[in-house]
């Protein structure tokens, strides 16, 4: 990674770290204390000024967008997401004992196989990606669907550049 | 190929009863193609000459059907054939040298007790005006469909010296329903796609069906865990095995030619290697340790080299390893996107599913004359997961025709395409079997 990438995703976390900042005190209020008996913890209910909460998965803006899109046969996360994966990387950070799944995905193009491989290399660029923002590792598992997984089904561009993404998927919020 | 139109002609009258009986099994049958050097064969009807119910398949039909799906032969329509001769006695030699026959099979269907049957057959020479083969098959009702394939693979064999492949399977996957509603099926039938059977049944996406050389096992992912995993079912029992289930990527099994390992894909160590599993002791041995996805592997027939893809040169590629390690070197330079390599059983040539743009053929490599020589056995657009049969006489593979997939198998000279769909839902990956009995 080059220096001005670095710089421009640290801007652009700064940027997250507002935006959420702001929302969540102006119009989150702080969850109710979980009453079911899990195995949520006090800490995880009273979040600090300025940190997400579990609301904010559907809240915020940025939380909202769960889904990274690839160019043809391309790995390497394009300039317009690194808002999303700063976003989700805070989140992590705010919330240790959340956990994602990056579900990797391809298009219907080429063997099923290597569309596998191909899927995992783009869930594991989207977990660099937020790893090198903070976001821990450990809670950060890839999955690779290759292409077996489409959200679309015709044979055209349109479609086949729906189907090359990672879906970010809270297995803990 | 001025005589093609004429040929697919004579090819629908001899498909139409057949298309008619195989669309109340789900499938449709159609070849899309002729050969106008195929050699000509009659094969007479066989009647049943018993005192029983009669059996429900027509025995000479089928082996018709075999014939011409090989691309080597040109069956006789039945329209045609102005004497039904069913035993050699009563062969009228000049009758068939009128319709221009090089070869003709006549036989007779008799009860053989306890409610199965004995098919009589004979094959002659026209010319030579000699008997080549006389045999004797015997089976119950419904395994009629198997005497005719060893039928056709006998017949096969006797005249081109190459043993016959009719009478094996194919595995493959289905799919009906999208979305949260979609389910996965993998799939057995026999080679010209009658009597599918399901294997294994799944809400989560199955691939890679792999034979085990006797037949007896299949080896396939399946994401039924969530991730993908490694399992080996046998298809007569059901038992099944977990095989691997590492973090990551478990990917594209298959058999080694002596049965006793398995090749496999692996990213447990972050980036997707070959294995190979000794499946006594389950252990692994890394074969490849490159960034770059490697996977697909495949072995030659001695089950001394794997082929495999790999992207390590910037697109993907066939290379070749030593199945005991060691370096791997590339195979294939045509073409910009090669994968999922098939090797028939002497090595001698390579089908891959070859891309370019958006059109992805399969394409073969066939070296049996020295330097290799390219030639393209699908027309294209999506198709994908070449699969030989044993004798390398015919190509299984994918197509995508509209939003559904289907599977065609095409001969290895790609005169003779045959599809094979499936009525409802998506077809996918097929798996052509080893032979049923060894040798």
């Amino acid at each position: 990674m080059n220096n001005t990438t670095r710089v421009l995703m640290i801007s652009l976390l700064s940027v997250a770290v507002l935006a959420g900042c702001k929302k969540t005190v102006k119009e989150t209020p702080p969850p109710p204390a979980d009453t079911t008996g899990s195995t949520g913890t006090v800490v995880d209910n009273t979040t600090a000024a300025g940190a997400y909460g579990p609301n904010d998965l559907d809240t915020d803006a940025c939380l909202r967008q769960r889904v990274v899109y690839f160019d043809l046969d391309q790995d390497s996360l394009k300039p317009e997401f690194q808002a999303i994966v700063g976003c989700h990387a805070k989140y992590l950070r705010d919330r240790p004992s959340s956990r994602m799944n990056l579900e990797g995905n391809a298009d219907e193009r080429g063997s099923r196989e290597y569309n596998l491989g191909l899927g995992e290399r783009r869930g594991n660029a989207v977990s660099s990606a937020i790893q090198a923002q903070g976001g821990s590792g450990s809670q950060i598992s890839v999955v690779s669907y290759g292409e077996e997984r489409p959200v679309c089904t015709e044979s055209n561009e349109d479609c086949w550049a729906r189907n090359r993404r990672v879906e970010i998927v809270y297995t803990a919020k | 190929m001025k005589r093609l139109p004429h040929w697919l002609a004579v090819l629908a009258l001899v498909l139409l009863p057949l298309a008619a009986s195989a669309q109340q099994q789900g499938l449709e049958i159609d070849i899309v193609g002729g050969n106008a050097s195929a050699l000509p064969i009659a094969v007479v009807p066989m009647p049943y000459q018993g005192s029983a119910a009669a059996p429900g398949t027509d025995v000479a039909q089928v082996v018709r059907a075999d014939l011409e799906r090989s691309g080597a032969f040109r069956a006789l329509p039945e329209a045609s054939m102005v004497e039904r001769p069913t035993r050699g006695a009563e062969v009228q030699y000049p009758t068939w040298r009128a319709l221009k026959q090089d070869y003709l099979v006549v036989g007779r269907v008799v009860d053989a007790g306890a409610g199965s049957y004995r098919v009589e057959y004979e094959l002659f020479d026209v010319a030579k005006q000699e008997r080549m083969l006389g045999l004797a098959l015997t089976a119950r009702s419904n395994a009629m469909r198997d005497v005719a394939h060893q039928m056709a693979d006998a017949i096969y064999e006797k005249i081109l010296g190459v043993r016959g492949a009719f009478w094996t399977r194919i595995a493959y996957i289905t799919q009906t329903g999208l979305g949260k509603q979609a389910r996965y099926a993998l799939m057995v039938a026999d080679s010209d796609g009658f009597n599918p059977q399901t294997v294994v049944r799944s809400a989560e996406p199955l691939l890679s069906p792999s034979w085990s050389p006797d037949g007896s096992r299949l080896a396939y992912v399946s994401f039924e865990r969530g991730n993908s995993s490694i399992y080996i079912q046998n298809i007569s029992t059901g038992a099944r095995e977990l095989v691997t289930s590492f973090r990551g990527i478990n990917g594209a099994p298959t058999f080694s030619p002596d049965g006793r390992r398995l090749a496999l894909t692996l990213s447990r160590s972050g980036n997707p290697e070959i294995y190979v599993m000794d499946l006594g002791s389950k252990q692994l041995t890394q074969l490849t340790n490159q960034f770059g996805i490697d996977t697909e592997p495949t072995w030659s027939a001695d089950g001394s080299s794997i082929y495999f893809t790999s992207d390590r040169g910037g697109r993907p590629q066939i290379y070749r390893v030593a199945s005991s390690g060691g370096s791997a070197s590339r195979v294939t330079f045509q073409g910009n996107y090669n994968a999922t390599a098939t090797v028939s059983y002497d090595g001698k040539k390579i089908a891959v599913a070859q891309g370019s743009g958006n059109n992805y053929r399969i394409a073969m490599m066939d070296s049996s004359l020295g330097s290799p020589r390219w030639s393209t056995l699908s027309p294209g657009s999506l198709d994908e997961s070449p699969s030989f049969a044993p004798n390398a006489s015919m190509v299984l593979y994918a197509a995508r025709e509209g939003r559904r997939g289907v599977l065609y198998a095409v001969s290895a000279d790609a005169r003779v395409r045959q599809r094979l769909v499936l009525a409802d839902g998506d077809v996918r990956e097929p798996a052509w079997s080893p032979y049923r009995s060894p040798r």
